[in-house]
């Protein structure tokens, strides 16, 4: 009886699987290529968009007072501590505070942040604002005030030159 | 086919009668819907469970009609629902229907609740009825969400991002939950599929419930303003033709406003940003959801904290699951309850208010008076209800329905 019983339960759960798993990312949705992009025409004090597994990376060429900003917050001010090089190193591990990239997905819901544009707000400490729920991110992508629980993700990148960078 | 009080039915039609002698249903409606003993002393807040049926039945109605010129992908969504409202005959109307009737489902079924709340419906022996209608609340809301991803416009992509998202605050499984649900990186054509498929098939689910919510209705029968039982033949009507007839002139009032709105506000209730294609690298400037589902909105937001948001919004409708076991009253009815009566209408005041912040940006006097009004909601629920009910001093309760009754219409 009991046996009985354990093995239509492993059956039943065994079952359930494939219909769970159905639900999985398909592998042609898994294969979605990397995406190369040329920063030789984004000028210092820029950034732009591009689309990447469906979602938005922000890439911004900063400015040295950027990199200065992003380098001299301490560590015990961010709710998730991290230091600005290591978010601007590529997959080679060279660092190139001038690039950072980051996916431009809000860590609380998902949305898409201001702050790539021009003219877009920036929030109090002039890196990204979440317009949905007010999270406001630093020069570094690191979240620094708002609901948001962790910093923008940094992808993961490789500048093949100076001015092409494979991203995923 | 005259039957009286309890006698089983005579069927004089000889078909009816062998088909009912092998398949009871004409018995069964005789019992239920015809002879079944109501409250002689039902006010209008009773006409709203018929209604919320009407509309379930018409959204599925219109939602089948929708889905035979509907196209669940990514690129084509936005273009066929424009297709329905321009070139398919009357498909404006059907549509408009539908997004409307999804509102008005809401406002029958938010009024439906009220009802329970002021006259304690949900108390012994009524407790599984009222866990049955919080499920058929809760399976609402899902089909709501899921259906309003469908036309795929800006506020349908970012909505459904929002609250997919919800779920990344689970701790370590989090994201992968959020890829599975999603079906991909993000929300994309296989989440537009699968919501359809899904918005497809949860009203017959809610129909399954909504059965079963009536024939927990049906053991111990309604409730009714005065939260006293009936004490036999004297204090019941039979429901037909008594509450058929005033269950349709309820429904026919009630169309009467839905009509207008459908035929001339019918974006009143909506989002004009959803009337933009979809756009997975802009996200509007303002995300909001449809209007019954700000109050809970707010409750997300006016915690400073992710998982905190998540818990605390699930809890304003968790809650309610235990509602019959934290009124601690013995007295059903808020008409005998002369402190609770005004704390349910506080209750109504604090969730316009809620919805008022959740219509607006988190910024400003919205942030105090969100958390305040948040506080106030589970105050309510976890610590006034079970308090008061052993505090307060209830009036006393008439000897009969009919006795009320009566004696209303003599004074």
């Amino acid at each position: 009886m009991v046996a009985s019983g354990a093995m239509a339960a492993v059956g039943a759960i065994a079952t359930a699987w494939p219909f769970i798993n159905n639900l999985n990312p398909a592998a042609d949705t898994l294969a979605l290529s990397t995406v190369e992009v040329n920063v030789k025409a984004i000028a210092v004090g820029q950034a732009i968009t591009v689309k990447w597994r469906g979602k938005p990376v922000f890439i911004r060429h900063r400015t040295p007072e950027e990199i200065k900003e992003a380098e001299q917050v301490k560590l015990a001010d961010l709710p998730d501590p991290e230091t600005d090089n290591a978010r601007v190193v590529d997959t080679a591990k060279k660092v190139r505070p001038e690039w950072l990239i980051v996916i431009g997905v809000c860590t609380h819901l998902g949305c898409v942040p201001l702050g790539t544009k021009q003219g877009d707000p920036r929030g109090d400490y002039n890196g990204w604002f979440c317009p949905c729920h007010g999270s406001q991110y630093d020069t570094s992508g690191r979240i620094r005030k708002g609901p948001a629980p962790k910093n923008l993700a940094v992808p993961e990148y490789l500048f093949t030159s100076d001015t092409l960078v494979k991203i995923g | 086919m005259a039957s009286s009080h309890g006698a089983p039915p005579v069927f004089n039609n000889k078909v009816i009668a062998w088909i009912d002698h092998r398949l009871p249903i004409f018995s069964y409606i005789e019992k239920e819907y015809h002879t079944f003993p109501t409250p002689r002393n039902f006010n209008y807040f009773w006409n709203f469970g018929a209604i919320a049926t009407v509309m379930l039945l018409l959204m599925i109605v219109t939602g089948i009609v929708l889905a035979t010129n509907y196209t669940p992908h990514a690129t084509m969504a936005f273009d066929s629902v424009e297709r329905i409202m321009r070139d398919v005959p009357s498909g404006w109307l059907i549509r408009y229907m539908h997004m409307t009737g999804a509102s008005f489902f809401f406002i029958g079924v938010y009024i439906h609740i009220f009802r329970g709340l002021y006259y304690g419906s949900y108390k012994a022996p009524r407790e599984l009825l009222w866990i049955l209608g919080v499920l058929i609340l809760l399976l609402m809301m899902a089909t709501a969400f899921m259906g309003y991803v469908l036309p795929w416009g800006q506020m349908s992509f970012w909505g459904a991002t929002v609250i997919t998202n919800l779920f990344s605050a689970i701790p370590v499984v989090g994201d992968s939950i959020v890829t599975w649900l999603w079906g991909g990186f993000s929300v994309d054509n296989p989440t537009l599929n699968r919501f359809f498929a899904l918005h497809y098939l949860l009203p017959f689910i809610i129909v399954a419930v909504v059965a079963l919510h009536v024939v927990a209705l049906h053991v111990h029968g309604s409730n009714n303003p005065l939260g006293i039982d009936p004490k036999g033949p004297q204090d019941t009507v039979p429901f037909h033709p008594y509450y058929t007839m005033k269950d349709g002139f309820g429904v026919i009032c009630f169309m009467i406003v839905y009509a207008a709105f459908v035929f001339f506000a019918p974006n009143f209730l909506g989002d004009v940003a959803n009337y933009v294609p979809a756009d997975p690298l802009v996200t509007p400037t303002h995300i909001v959801p449809e209007w019954y589902f700000l109050p809970f909105y707010a409750i997300l937001r006016a915690i400073p904290d992710k998982l905190g948001g998540v818990i605390a919004m699930f809890g304003a409708i968790a809650v309610l699951f235990v509602l019959p076991w934290l009124d601690t009253s013995r007295v059903r009815s808020c008409t005998f309850r002369p402190i609770y009566k005004w704390f349910v209408l506080v209750l109504v005041v604090v969730l316009f208010l809620l919805g008022w912040c959740g219509a607006n940006p988190p910024e400003g006097f919205f942030v105090p008076l969100s958390r305040i009004c948040t506080a106030y909601y589970f105050f309510h629920f976890l610590i006034l209800l079970p308090v008061l009910g052993k505090i307060e001093r209830p009036l006393p309760l008439p000897p009969s329905i009919a006795d009320a009754v009566l004696k209303k219409k003599a004074g």
